[in-house]
């Protein structure tokens, strides 16, 4: 029986910092940034963190959300997540749609946490039959005119793991725990603490990842030449063709970073890579993942038949060609938490969450689950016990209809500059769904000029507000359009 | 259908404080102007009245919850007070519950009163919502231009409108409302404005600009009621009596269902028809001499011109820069300046409203007086296009 991947996906935000902007910016104090000022970095939008990031992906990975109840596992692995209490992954999971039932675990605390979360994957695959889903996501904070702001990128990505329609069977994997600290960040603070580059490089990369990736290789009997793909995310230059040197592997294997277009996105970047090689690999390819943090981390892939008949929804590829430049580095510090803005006398608003109402209704809100009415197919948004329907009200005849997967159109519009919102202006307007059901709701990754009236848009998951005053964040679903206009184009 | 309450109730009295950011004034002595006037146009002592209703919107703001603020206010004689909230409609109810009191023969005498004190609020434009429970977990925190906005948009894709000409039209009314405004002392803006300075205004909310909003603004008004007999009795003339209050109120068909398109106010029709009925105008366009309508944004007054059935559908844009709504048109509209001028002091609205067409219909409107109207029509609306509370009223001379 073979066990192993059996899908992927992958997210990375629409907005893509201009690195030059960044570096222009800081040059009366940082000037020897600049050679760092090529390309774009990826860049979360305000109202994305590590969960909504994660819960893209493992929507790419789906097909959407898990409608047909495959999933009976969700691990999360991030270095970012939002909550330190509340379990990240189950909102990951309620924003899915998942089966009540399914685990959930929330994997942390290296860069190493998605092989970690690889790891318990498959090992739980293995155990009982159905989906298990690793999603990866990270949202870093750095210091501004700080190299890590220049490489890192934020993203996200997914596998599913099984025991049918296997796409890449796992060979082998291997392991090392050591307590070397290139960076650390205690509980409770934002920025991580580096070590010297010299030293992580020398000392750490350069003797833990041999080992490992050697070991790993051992363990699946495959020789270092015969390696395809060789992943190894770093922002230390040449440090993967380096390191593929070192064990034996072909130059020409080494994967790129990505570091022109997205930046290293940190925990979850191994998989984005692997997402990207999976859309283009052949039967019978083989591919070593190795991640570097605390240890070290390799497991090696062998690419089966099954791959030809994976379909490949956005992919690393799609989300690429998404992007819009921005160049606003003080819109890019502001949603790092590096820049405090003026919010105005609106922005003092409480935005306190009744936790017993969000629980209440948690599949409407978490899930963008309405009520289909079934005398009378009128969907309910939020479903209700009675229905809308003009003078034939109905008690108690609402199934749940899923809304996160259904297309909707733009009947109404605006966008306003008199809230105090972090991205104005301030779009909202009504989205008539196909398959019926109306929701006022907030427009998310656009631009001024972008949306129309019969726009056609999808649901994405993101924060909706930020109560500050108790350190909490609530989560609903936003439009935004299915068709962006061509890449690159800046923000107004 | 029910009888109704055509010219069983009498205006007794009416008043209305100036308008505007009254810095020099507490929510207290904005009741107490209004209160003073209606006293003395009606012509009673407090004993005589029966009961009171008492419109207030945003409570926390300074003027208070319940009863109590206007009773002390005003030192009632120990009668009961209600308040009443109902979004912007909220004057219109207590209107409404004041009008039935006396219809009913509980009251001889009924007061009812709105006041609201925006300006202690550190706001322009009207302060944030509370924080409910469950709907602001998926409701966007959306602000009232932007939700009446989209019935710009909306209105546009269902008529095919150039978005050059509706922005024309809407900054007609705006100009309309300003010259309207300019004539009237207790208004809250009093300058003319021109069609370029609408269309070159900053945006609110898309394609809202700064002329298109009303102002925000804190007032009082104040309405006395009873039966025409007593009224009568009392040795009052020409009298001004209620030919027709209708109240429709959305129950969530067009915010959730597919039906409605988003370019008009469903409320308004249904109560329009009922209004309608009620007051026995079968012809609106020429049996009603003028409206007060519910303009706290330029679209909103369009796309209301045809939900009241006073221009055809799709024509409004044309009726309205045609001038059919201005002082001189075919019904004029908000020749008071409207909320857009008067101003918007949420909970006293709909009595201002009222008290502009009391004061047409007994000839008292000074220089914006118009020549012989004999029916007037108050839209008073309270939410937003996709969800709302609808009040139209109708007044006229007690003979008609």
């Amino acid at each position: 029986m073979s066990i192993g991947i059996t899908g992927f996906g992958a997210y990375i935000p629409r907005l893509r910092l201009n690195r030059q902007a960044v570096v222009t910016a800081n040059a009366w104090y940082a000037p020897e940034l600049k050679g760092k000022a090529r390309g774009h970095r990826a860049m979360a939008n305000w109202d994305e963190d590590s969960i909504t990031m994660a819960v893209a992906a493992a929507r790419d990975a789906l097909g959407g959300q898990d409608l047909q109840g495959r999933v009976r596992e969700v691990i999360l692995a991030s270095c970012t997540l939002p909550f330190a209490e509340r379990l990240n992954a189950a909102v990951v999971a309620e924003a899915l749609n998942l089966d009540e039932y399914t685990g959930a675990s929330d994997v942390t605390g290296s860069q190493c946490a998605a092989l970690a979360g690889f790891s318990q994957a498959l090992a739980s695959a293995a155990s009982a039959p159905g989906t298990v889903l690793l999603t990866a996501a990270d949202n870093r904070r750095t210091r501004a005119a700080s190299a890590q702001e220049l490489d890192y990128g934020d993203g996200a990505a997914a596998l599913l793991f099984g025991r049918e329609q296997v796409i890449a069977e796992v060979l082998g994997q291997a392991a090392l725990s050591v307590d070397f600290i290139d960076h650390f960040r205690l509980t409770g603070r934002e920025i991580d603490y580096y070590g010297e580059e010299r030293w992580v490089r020398d000392e750490g990369v350069s003797r833990c990842m041999p080992q490992v990736i050697k070991r790993a290789l051992s363990d699946s009997g495959v020789d270092a030449e015969a390696v395809a793909h060789f992943i190894f995310p770093t922002s230390l230059a040449k440090m993967d063709a380096q390191l593929a040197q070192a064990c034996g592997i072909p130059a020409e294997a080494v994967v790129d970073g990505l570091a022109l277009e997205v930046g290293n996105t940190g925990v979850g970047h191994g998989l984005l890579l692997l997402a990207k090689v999976l859309e283009s690999a052949e039967p019978g390819q083989v591919i070593v993942l190795a991640q570097f943090g605390s240890g070290a981390r390799a497991v090696v892939l062998r690419v089966t038949d099954e791959i030809k008949h994976f379909a490949v929804r956005r992919g690393v590829s799609g989300w690429l060609t998404r992007g819009r430049e921005e160049l606003s580095y003080t819109r890019f510090l502001t949603y790092k938490g590096q820049l405090q803005l003026e919010r105005g006398v609106r922005g003092e608003q409480d935005k306190k969450t009744a936790l017993s109402t969000a629980y209440r209704h948690r599949r409407a809100i978490l899930g963008l689950v309405a009520g289909r009415c079934r005398v009378s197919g009128d969907v309910h948004f939020p479903p209700s016990r009675l229905t809308y329907t003009p003078d034939a009200a109905a008690l108690d005849t609402q199934d749940a209809h899923p809304l996160a997967d259904r297309l909707g159109r733009v009947l109404s519009w605006s966008a306003e500059s008199l809230s105090s919102y972090m991205a104005p202006p301030h779009h909202y307007g009504q989205i008539d769904f196909e398959g019926g059901g109306r929701i006022l709701m907030e427009f998310t990754d656009v631009a001024k000029g972008e949306v129309q009236t019969a726009l056609e848009v999808e649901m994405v998951f993101r924060i909706k507000d930020i109560d500050d005053l108790r350190g909490f964040k609530r989560y609903f679903w936003k439009a935004t359009p299915v068709h962006t206009p061509a890449p690159q184009a800046p923000l107004e | 259908m029910p009888i109704g309450i055509k010219d069983k109730v009498a205006i007794l009295g009416m008043g209305c404080c100036r308008f505007g950011e009254r810095w020099d004034a507490s929510p207290e002595d904005l009741m107490v102007e209004a209160y003073s006037e209606a006293m003395a146009d009606a012509g009673i002592s407090p004993e005589q009245i029966d009961a009171a209703w008492f419109s207030t919107h945003m409570e926390d703001v300074g003027t208070g919850r319940g009863g109590t603020p206007m009773s002390i206010a005003l030192r009632l004689p120990n009668i009961g007070v209600t308040r009443v909230e109902n979004f912007c409609a909220g004057g219109s109810e207590a209107i409404r519950a004041a009008v039935y009191a006396v219809a009913s023969g509980a009251c001889d005498i009924a007061l009812a009163l709105g006041v609201e004190k925006l300006k202690d609020t550190g706001y322009g434009g009207l302060p944030v919502a509370t924080v409910g429970t469950y709907i602001p977990q998926w409701y966007p925190g959306a602000v009232a231009p932007a939700n009446f906005a989209q019935l710009a948009s909306a209105y546009q894709a269902r008529f095919n409108v150039d978005p050059q000409l509706l922005k024309r039209a809407i900054a007609h009314v705006s100009v309309k409302s300003h010259a309207n405004g300019a004539k009237n002392p207790k208004a809250h803006l009093r300058k003319i404005i021109t069609e370029e300075q609408c269309l070159k205004a900053p945006i609110i909310a898309e394609p809202l600009g700064l002329f298109d909003c009303c102002g925000v603004s804190d007032g009082a008004a104040a309405v006395i009621v009873t039966r025409p007999d007593i009224a009568r009795a009392m040795g009052k003339t020409d009298l001004v009596t209620f030919k027709a209050l209708q109240v429709a109120v959305s129950n969530g068909w067009e915010m959730q269902g597919n039906g409605w398109d988003g370019s008009y106010v469903h409320t308004t029709r249904i109560a329009a028809r009922k209004a309608y009925a009620e007051a026995g105008i079968t012809r609106p366009r020429e049996q009603i001499s003028l409206t007060e309508v519910h303009d706290c944004f330029s679209i909103t007054e369009l796309v209301t011109m045809e939900d009241l059935f006073l221009s055809e559908p799709g024509m409004a844009v044309r009726d309205v820069l045609d001038g059919a709504f201005d002082a001189e048109g075919r019904v004029p509209c908000q020749i008071d300046g409207g909320l857009k001028c008067f101003g918007h002091p949420v909970g006293a609205s709909g009595i201002r409203m009222l008290y502009e067409i009391y004061l047409q219909l007994k000839g008292r409107a000074g220089p914006r007086q118009l020549p012989d109207p004999r029916t007037g029509l108050i839209h008073n609306l309270g939410g937003q296009p996709s969800q709302n509370v609808c009040s139209i009223s109708i007044i006229g001379r007690e003979e008609d």
